[in-house]
């Protein structure tokens, strides 16, 4: 498609240390100037990150609302803890019926620490 | 000395704004520059679908070059902005043009947004944003035979529209939300809408996620999350826009975290020479993705420019009506405000494809807004209602239907409502809907709303749909269980008594013994409930932090825009005048609003989480102890002064309040309770509006409980009369705990009375009878989460691993929130008001 911009290359960027972020919950970063949740979903094993922002009413809250998971496929979802409006952990999607889409970020973990890739 | 205004973009806003401003007749004041990417000058972009019906780029064109050329405006197209210096207020072009400016305007409007979809950019995938994305799209349609659109928003049904009009086989919408136009349309608008635009030819398919554009250099198919497959060979993506701020980083302007130029009142910038208009600005936290408040930003600078008068930009009326495929469709004013808000009026009309909508105040004297799908007539009368205020007649509903509405009662028990009763006003999803699905094995809250969204809108028709699903399952003879969520397949009482044979103390415990998967926001907060109801143990360890809700993971109560407030407490409603000084001083020191409570204490608002320990530890050395106002337990015991001062006073309520309120703080229940304790039957501490309340008599106290305020006040009922203290405190204890043990999750008092089975003369039977022989147990566990008591507060602020949570950046400790805003208001603060 020739008139959208190439997707910048990742940028791996160091955002805390391994214990910094709640297991199965989740705390929030700054890199780049940009809010960053980042999540431990020790029972899964996975890490997650998202922008904090919750588009609902742009709050920066994300990251301090429970995650979970729903349906058959356990889908890893975060519920921001204004008005529990749910984002899928994967996709970013809505879970719960509005129209919104947040960003999500890959996250890796070398060494204790916690890397974002923006 | 003339000055001189660079506008940045040549779109429709941008060019309305030089057209505003050379209306002004301003050629002797300003020197005008327009810098434009694309090859021809701005054209309308509203009716691009008019562009496949036969229209041509010259009528699509706002104004031809010539225009600019006539009126003085330097116009460079092709050639985009790439650099802003503001320090030498210069700009450089993508060719190299350096120009200076007195006065910047970016108008850089928006582009399409491409969701990170494997495959985008595969051959015949578009985006419909300019007309050269319509020459791409008219050159491959011609060996394309079957088109979809992903998006079925406002934009993505024009794309729709477009394709329909390219001459395609088959034309495919693709909207991940669970219905059409979401913004604009609630669910019962979107299928009728959704129908007449099948009609129409156009196939939709709605709460689909496409996961790959699969292809081999050229798209072939479309995969879903759900695992279909579509064989398309021609896409387009109008899954909404992202605004054009790349100049704006560059420059080091204020910039919205999901993009977009922050600008005030007054549509500057964050540096005051340069103005951001249309798509590219973030106004009151939003971008404005229409035309209309775009032209009026524009006038809204032209104004200022030429200090004609101070006009600033308001939270513009996004009412919106419009013609898609032939289908009128209208949304005005507040089309989503949802009871118990307001009263919705709605009207549906299959055989002719009509939905209309309308929402009017509780007292039923204002229209504030609606929606209209198939016939729109009354569109602009409608909107002139909301718009003026216009007093309503008594009939409303004959405004949007002319005088032929019908009302219908509803009768007292649920099951006694007619079937096309509307039980779910927000969704729009009546009784028959909901029992139908229930017969057809949706027989869960959580699977109804799956299938009807019935319940995830304002929640409040929730209880109504569980007893519809009870009474429904009950006619079929199935008894059914409340389960918690998909997690636990117990009731609540079930899990509270298996947590306690089990003797979990965790979550993850009761998740592993108990339930499957990774549990959820409904069941993690509940099974916490149910431990501290259990245990009373600090809250926050064991990693039981995360499970814990919204305001009891910070203890403490969030607030609009993100900042907490601070509730100590203050038993009784009494606090020395010592204490009095510390909150003030607490409050001056941390910049925090303050406010009497309706609980007779003191509310500290405007904390940042990273000043919740520092604020606490002051408060603990004073003596204080938390209030536990975030927490689903004890609030208040209100007093009114009592036999001590007062003339009338028949016993000491302020001292009994006291020894109450210290009993029973800190204790967690399914739902927040509160108490009250007054001196005489004056009742001036208003005991009859608790969850249990005492009010003195000549011989003793007389003990009411389940008592409500809130959004459906009820008044307590008598349980006991003329008791001495000590038998009150006991019938006290059975109460909560048979309370607590019993009462499904976030039930009041009041609700879990209703549901009682023999009311209140089963619940005194329990607490004074015993005919469940269980009060000696109440009495016991009641003693033991007494003694169990420590104040939350005061063990965080000792405990540095505690503390260390109390941040909101994790990697900036110290930093606060960029985002948190105040604003002043009689001498104190407000939060900022946040997007609605």
């Amino acid at each position: 498609m020739s008139n959208i911009l190439a997707e910048d290359t990742l940028v791996w960027h160091l955002a805390c240390s391994e214990v910094d972020i709640p297991e199965n919950g989740g705390a929030c970063a700054l890199i780049e100037g940009e809010q960053i949740a980042i999540y431990n979903f020790k029972r899964r094993g996975e890490w997650f990150a998202t922008q904090n922002l919750c588009p609902h009413r742009q709050q920066m809250a994300l990251s301090r609302g429970m995650i979970g998971s729903t349906g058959e496929e356990q889908e890893p979802k975060v519920a921001c803890p204004f008005h529990k409006k749910t984002f899928s952990l994967k996709t970013g999607a809505c879970l719960s019926g509005d129209d919104y889409q947040i960003q999500t970020y890959p996250v890796k973990v070398e060494n204790g620490m916690v890397y974002v890739g923006l | 000395m003339k000055k001189k205004i660079v506008v940045v973009g040549n779109g429709m806003v941008g060019y309305k704004f030089c057209e505003k401003l050379i209306a002004k007749d301003t050629a002797q004041e300003f020197d005008l520059v327009v810098f434009g990417e694309e090859i021809r000058p701005a054209y309308d972009r509203v009716h691009l679908s008019s562009y496949f019906a036969g229209k041509t780029v010259e009528d699509l064109t706002m104004a031809p070059a010539s225009w600019y050329a006539e009126n003085g405006i330097t116009l460079h197209l092709s050639d985009p902005i790439v650099d802003i210096d503001r320090d030498a207020k210069t700009v450089r072009s993508h060719h190299g043009l350096v120009e200076s400016y007195d006065y910047l305007v970016l108008a850089t409007g928006s582009a399409a947004f491409v969701p990170p979809i494997p495959g985008v950019e595969k051959d015949g995938v578009f985006v419909y944003r300019t007309i050269e994305d319509l020459d791409m799209m008219q050159h491959h349609a011609k060996k394309a035979k079957k088109g979809a659109v992903i998006g079925g928003g406002l934009l993505g049904l024009e794309a729709a529209k477009a394709l329909l009009d390219l001459g395609l086989e088959e034309t495919h919408v693709i909207e991940f939300a669970p219905r059409l136009m979401p913004r604009q349309v609630d669910d019962a608008g979107s299928k009728m809408l959704q129908t007449k635009l099948e009609e129409l030819g156009l196939k939709i398919h709605l709460n689909k996620n496409t996961q790959e554009i699969r292809g081999n250099g050229a798209i072939s198919s479309m995969l879903f999350a759900d695992g279909v497959e579509l064989e398309v060979d021609m896409l387009v993506i109008s899954a909404g826009i992202k605004p054009r701020d790349e100049v704006a980083r560059i420059a080091g302007l204020e910039v919205g975290v999901r993009g977009g130029v922050i600008v005030n009142d007054y549509l500057q910038t964050s540096d005051s020479n340069i103005y951001a208009i249309g798509e590219c600005a973030l106004a009151h936290h939003m971008i404005y993705g229409l035309v209309a408040p775009g032209y009026e930003m524009a006038d809204v600078v032209v104004n200022q420019l030429v200090k004609d008068k101070d006009k600033s930009f308001k939270p513009f009326d996004m009412s919106t009506k419009l013609k898609l495929i032939g289908v009128d469709v209208a949304s005005f004013g507040d089309a989503f405000i949802q009871e118990p808000n307001c009263q919705t009026i709605v009207y549906e009309n299959s055989a002719k494809g009509v939905y209309k909508r309308i929402n009017i105040s509780n007292d039923g004297k204002y229209l504030l807004g609606g929606i209209l799908i198939g016939d729109a007539e009354q569109y602009n009368m409608l909107l002139q209602n909301v718009k003026n205020q216009t007093i309503l007649p008594p009939d409303p509903e004959d405004l949007m239907l002319g005088a032929r509405g019908g009302k219908e009662e509803s009768g007292a028990g649920v099951m006694a409502l007619p079937d096309d009763a509307s039980i779910c006003s927000c969704e729009a999803i009546s009784k028959g809907q909901i029992c139908g699905e229930v017969l057809a094995g949706n027989n869960t809250l959580d699977a109804i709303k799956k299938c009807t969204k019935a319940g995830t809108g304002c929640g409040g028709c929730v209880p109504m749909i569980k007893d519809l699903i009870n009474e429904t399952m009950k006619s079929q003879g199935v008894y059914i269980r409340n389960i918690i969520c998909e997690h636990f397949d117990y009731t609540r009482q079930e899990l509270f008594d298996l947590v306690k044979i089990k003797g979990y103390r965790t979550y993850e415990e009761a998740l592993d013994g108990l339930g499957h998967g990774d549990g959820c926001e409904t069941c993690k907060p509940a099974v916490a409930s149910i431990l501290a109801s259990l245990w009373n143990e600090m809250i926050l360890v064991k990693g039981n932090d995360t499970v814990q809700d919204s305001n009891d993971r910070y203890l403490a109560n969030i607030q609009k825009n993100g900042t907490y407030s601070v509730v100590p407490r203050i038993p009784g409603g009494e606090i020395t005048p010592e204490k009095l000084i510390v909150i003030g001083q607490v409050a001056q020191k941390y910049g925090l609003y303050t406010k009497i409570t309706g609980g007779q204490r003191i509310d500290l608002f405007g904390a940042h989480v990273s000043d919740l320990p520092a604020i606490w530890e002051e408060l603990v050395n004073a003596g204080f102890e938390s209030g536990h106002a975030y927490g689903k337990a004890l609030r208040t015991v209100k007093s009114c002064v009592g036999s001590t001062w007062c003339r009338f006073g028949l016993h000491d309520s302020v001292s009994f309040a006291i020894e109450i309120e210290e009993r029973y703080r800190g204790l967690r229940a399914p739902h927040k309770f509160k108490s009250a304790v007054s001196g005489c039957t004056r009742e001036c501490a208003e005991a009859q509006s608790k969850d249990f309340g005492i009010i003195a008599t000549e011989k003793g106290w007389n003990l009411y409980v389940c008592g409500n305020g809130g959004v459906k006040p009820q008044h307590a009922l008598l349980l006991a009369s003329d008791i001495d203290s000590e038998t009150c405190l006991k019938y006290i204890d059975r109460f909560l705990m048979f309370y607590i043990k019993t009462a499904e999750p976030l039930t009041r008092t009041a609700t879990w009375l209703n549901k009682l089975d023999g009311g209140i003369d089963y619940l005194k039977a329990v607490v004074i009878d015993d005919v469940l022989g269980l009060n000696k147990q109440f009495e016991d566990e009641m003693n033991m989460l007494v003694e169990a008591y420590r104040c939350e507060w005061k063990e965080v602020v000792t405990n540095p691993e505690l503390r260390k949570r109390f941040t909101h950046f994790v990697n900036a400790p110290h930093l606060k929130d960029p985002n948190v805003k105040f604003e002043p208001m009689r001498d104190q603060i407000k939060a900022a008001e946040w997007v609605k």
